[in-house]
Parts: structure tokens; sequence; C-alpha cells
């Protein structure tokens, strides 16, 4: 599936939060589905449900500062028949209560959804222990676990949708800061299935989260600069993996660069790289955060420092296309 | 769906679930033996005078729930469901083993009647008043029992459902403390004080009563009582011994996680001679007061069968 070459032009939009486009979702399936429940760990306005408690407070539960008994009331909820959407900051839920996921929402197979927000070195001034970096490796490795993390603010709300439809745990991680529009409302989404973001013929850049759009500079400038041709694939999806449009871009441009604002151990770099390594083995190099914390810092100024610049992507991708 | 026992015959059913509590374990050689003994009392109440459950149709959406929080007692539960008709009792001696439905601890999918999985402690609580609350806010009249451990008690979570359930007002929430002072390490007051937890409840804002959990009458009075629970959630803090109905068992809390034949103590028989010994204990207890219903029974132990051939042989 292609997405609309004109989509860079919403770019020229104003930047929105991903989370943001989570709230909004929020609001249209509470209307149409009375089973949605969202509850939150004293975060509602940051993680954006406070509209959704305000329009309907009867399918709002407000847990307070316990992120064990949020995802465990979320998973006794779902046993109960609601769709529960169990809400913090990345760092405390999936971090703090990683175990009462695994027992009590992916062991039970319970349609439980996870929300992540405050993923990535980019949440800024915060500092590392509010910066969440290896929240997809942890929730990934859990069996019955959907990971999803999306592109931008349209993309966010189709994902909220699609979750919300999909009957199983899911996790979805969300960014801080406004980040540019790549897709456009009538994008479309579909769990599991990359979106090629730009086709090339010389090398392959996939990745998750609005960290892509330094990937589209990257590769613009290593088309002006150097003339290689960049493919971009946007791998919203990290489990389950879309395995076949992988291998043929593994097959068609021999290199792959992955990028994410996560821990490259355990991430999606590491999911690309465990299963190519079995299928088409292939030289792939893996860009994000390497064994190291975060800190505080404005976001622009934590991208410069983590080497996740546009500049920086395009001299990672020059050297891999440089070697044999 | 009551049966309708009497207090004698509720007593007696305890037993046979002890009896196969021992039976269980001793072919599974491993699991917790003292909790399971000093909760069949209590679990026999449940189900088969309290809970609005039916063995036919487990996931019937006007049943009552039951959430075992402290999993590793599950061979109670196992042996009272099996008991109860929910899948056939010779299954209980593939307790622990490779490809068996009764999983070590409580597995939600495996087993009907099983609402949660279990095992990690402290959670329970939590889950129970997630049920409670879907349940409130959509005026249904079922009701939400949870056995939690006291040791269990440790955890922050069960504490973080504590304030939750008292700050809804879950009193469709029943849940039941096994107080019987024990947890793997030692003494409860040894290893991490839990000091009066009535008083803790109520603190907390839950309704309270303290009971004695092995004695079937109070069982059933206090569950009557529970079922018009009004305001705040429940808390029946039910003070048992652990390894109830076996001598060398009770009050000893090195019998927390072994089965019998897996320790030999002071006080203890022989490894090998503990199960035989263990059935006949609580065998003879039922002799001295079985009825007519109890002949009835489909027994798991070879004691009983042998008994059954040769009156018939007379």
């Amino acid at each position: 599936m292609k997405l609309n070459p004109k989509l860079k032009l919403n770019a020229n939009q104003p930047p929105l939060p991903t989370r943001n486009g989570y709230g909004d979702a929020l609001l249209e399936l509470g209307k149409t589905n009375k089973n949605v429940y969202v509850l939150c760990a004293d975060l509602t306005e940051s993680t954006r449900a406070d509209k959704f408690a305000k329009a309907y407070p009867n399918q709002f539960v407000e847990i307070g500062i316990a992120e064990q008994n949020l995802v465990t009331v979320a998973s006794g909820l779902a046993h109960a028949g609601k769709i529960p959407f169990a809400s913090s900051y990345a760092a405390f839920c999936p971090g703090r209560c990683w175990e009462q996921i695994r027992t009590t929402i992916c062991y039970n197979n319970q349609n439980v959804k996870i929300i992540g927000a405050h993923a990535g070195v980019s949440v800024g001034p915060d500092g590392a222990t509010h910066q969440m970096l290896e929240d997809i490796a942890i929730m990934r490795a859990l069996p019955n676990m959907t990971v999803v993390v999306p592109l931008d603010y349209n993309q966010t709300s189709a994902a909220t949708k699609a979750i919300a439809k999909h009957i199983g745990p899911a996790y979805m991680r969300f960014a801080r800061d406004p980040t540019p529009q790549l897709t456009t409302p009538k994008t479309p989404f579909q769990i599991g299935k990359i979106q090629v973001l730009q086709d090339g013929s010389d090398l392959t850049i996939i990745g998750c989260g609005p960290i892509l759009f330094q990937a589209i500079q990257a590769a613009s400038i290593l088309k002006n600069q150097h003339n290689i041709s960049v493919a971009i694939l946007n791998c919203h999806t990290i489990k389950p993996l879309d395995t076949r449009t992988i291998e043929a871009y593994a097959k068609k441009t021999k290199r792959i660069i992955t990028i994410e604002e996560a821990q490259i151990a355990g991430g999606l770099g590491s999911a690309i790289a465990e299963h190519l390594s079995s299928t088409i083995p292939t030289h792939i190099y893996r860009l994000g955060i390497k064994d190291h914390y975060g800190e505080s810092g404005e976001p622009s100024e934590l991208l410069k420092k983590f080497k996740l610049t546009p500049q920086d992507i395009a001299r990672e991708c020059h050297k891999i296309f440089k070697t044999k | 769906m009551s049966h309708n026992l009497t207090i004698k015959e509720l007593q007696i059913q305890a037993d046979i679930i002890r009896e196969d509590i021992i039976t269980s374990l001793a072919v599974a050689k491993s699991g917790h033996s003292a909790g399971p003994l000093g909760m069949a009392d209590i679990f026999t109440a449940l189900y088969f005078q309290t809970l609005n459950i039916n063995p036919k149709n487990p996931d019937d959406p006007t049943r009552d729930f039951f959430i075992l929080s402290n999993g590793h007692i599950c061979p109670v539960l196992y042996a009272t469901l099996a008991n109860r008709g929910f899948f056939p009792k010779k299954e209980l001696l593939t307790l622990r083993k490779l490809n068996s439905r009764l999983q070590g601890h409580p597995h939600r999918t495996s087993i009907p009647g099983i609402e949660t999985t279990s095992g990690p402690l402290g959670s329970g609580l939590s889950q129970a008043s997630g049920i409670a609350l879907a349940h409130q806010r959509d005026n249904k009249p079922n009701k939400v029992y949870c056995v939690v451990g006291d040791g269990e008690q440790n955890e922050g979570n069960h504490w973080e459902a504590v304030m939750f359930a008292a700050k809804y007002k879950l009193s469709n929430l029943i849940a039941i403390t096994d107080r019987n002072y024990i947890q793997i390490d030692g003494p409860t007051e040894q290893v991490m004080p839990l000091g009066d937890l009535e008083k803790k409840y109520q603190a907390f804002n839950w309704n309270t009563i303290t009971i004695d959990g092995n004695n079937m009458q109070q069982i059933i009075a206090t569950f009557n009582q529970a079922k018009q629970n009004k305001d705040k959630p429940l808390m029946i803090i039910a003070k048992t011994i652990p390894g109830k109905g076996v001598s060398f068992m009770e009050n000893d809390y090195r019998w927390h996680g072994s089965p019998p034949g897996g320790l030999k103590t002071e006080r203890s028989p022989e490894k090998d001679k503990q199960q035989s010994i263990a059935i006949a204990e609580l065998h003879a207890k039922e002799i001295s007061e079985r009825g007519n219903w109890y002949k009835t029974h489909n027994h798991l132990h070879p004691i009983h069968n042998a008994k059954k051939s040769s009156s018939k042989k007379k």
C-alpha cells in the first residue's frame, strides 16, 4: 500500500502532538461504543483523556497514581466485557506494571489497550526518568501483545480506532511534543501493514514514530548531495511485523537502516534484524538510543545529542551505502 | 445455584476436597499443601452454597464471579471445581503435569470456571474490583468474590486496590482474606508484620467481619449476611489453620510450599507414609460423620473404591 504522494504537503499544516490524536479519537469512540472505557493514573490532561473524561464520566475511571492497579483494574473491566484504555506515561505504564500486563492481560488474553505517552528522548526537559526508551522491547516480548507506534497526529487517531476494534491486548506509544503531520485524516491505517512513505532503490530506512520526519529529511539530503535513492517505510506496527514488505525491500535495496526513538536493544530494529537474519541475511544498521539514558534538554537539542538529526541519519546512511 | 446441603454435609464435602487436595499434590510431587487445606471449608461454602454459578454454563453472564488472588492455593480451587462438576475428578491426578489443564498456578483459558490467571501476588483484588466496577456501572446484580492470602498483602498493588474499591464504593465486592499467619519464609508477623488487618480495612473505609474460617456454621452465616452488604466493599477476615485436617501439617509454615511426601519434620511421619496417613486421618473423620449423601459421592482416592467394592461383595 502506498500513501498519497502529495502527503508531504501536509507538513505545511501546524504540527500536532501524537497524543492529541489519541484524545480526539477517544472522544469519537466514546460516543459510538459505550463499552470503551478510559482509565488514567493522575495524568488525564497530559495523556489527552480529559475530553473523554468530561464527555463520558460513566466510562472514565480515575485510578490515582497507581499504575499496577491501573492495568489490573483494566484487566477486570475487560473480563466483564469492557474495552479499557489504560493510559499513563510509558515510563510508568508499562514501565512499572510489566508483570501485571504479562500475567493479567497477555497470558489471560484480555482485551486491554495499554497507552504509553511521553516516550522517547524528545519528551525533553523532564529528563531521563520520564523519557521511556525500553517500552517497545518489553512489550513486543509478550505473547498475544500487539505493539503500535503511530507516525503523527492523524495516524494516532486512526490507530486508536483500529486497536479499539482489534480484539486482544495492544500497546500504543506516543511522543510528547507537536510533530509534523505526514498523513491526512483519510490516509488508510491497518495494524501490521507497513506504509511506504517513499520508494527508493539504493537503501531502505525502516522506522516508527515521528522520528520518520527526520528520516524523510535525511533522504532528501542523500538524494541531493549523493544521488542516493532511499526508500522509507513506516513500520508503525512492531508486532505483528509486516515481514513480507520488509523482505521485499531487503531484496530490493540490500541495505537497511532502522530508526526509532527507543533503545536499539530489543526495539523495532532488533525485530527486523531477528527476522531477516534467518530469512534474508541483510546488512542492517540500527539507529536509536544506544544503551544510554536520556537527559534534560529541549527536544531538538536532545535529538542532536543522540545523533538523530537529518544530518546524522544521512551520514550513517551514506556510510552504509559505501560498504559493499 | 445452591445445593442446599446441611452444615454437616458441607463439612464432609470439605473433607472430601481435602482428601482430593492431598491425593493430587502427592501425585504431582510438588505444590502447596497448607493454604489449600486451610481454605477447604470456605471454598466448599462458596461453591456448594453461596456462589450463583452453573458448572454446565460457566460463562453465564448472570453468574457471580470468583477471583482467586493467591493462585498458589489452586489445589483447593481445582478440587472444589472438580467436586462441583466443572471437570472430571480424575483430572485432578494430572496436577502440574505436562499437557495438563491443571497448571501449577491457575490459567484462565485452560479450565472452565476459572475467571483469571493468578500466581503473581497482589493483583487479584484489582481485577475483582474492575469486574465489580463494570457491573456497578451497568446496574447489574452480579456479585464478585475474591480470596486473597495474608502474606500477599505485603504487595503494594493490593493496597492500591483497597483504596480503589473504597473510592468507588464497590459494595458488590466481597473479599475474603485467608488469615493463616504463614508465608513461605515464616510467620507473617515476622516476615513483614500485617498487624490488625480488621482495623486497617476499617481505616481504608471497608466493611469488615472477622470469622473462624474453619467453622462451617460461621462461614455460611457470614456469607448469607454478606449478600446484603451495602455502601462499601466488604472484607471478611477468615482466620484459618494452615494444613487444617492433617495433624502433622497444621500450623507449620514449612508446609506452605511442600506437598505430602515432600518434607520430613519432627511432627511428621516418614515421607513415604505421609499421604496415606493424611488420607486416613481425613477419611476416619468422614466415616464417623458420613450419612447416605456421602455414599453417592464420586471419590478420587482408592481408599474409597476399596471400601465400596468390598461392601458390594457382602
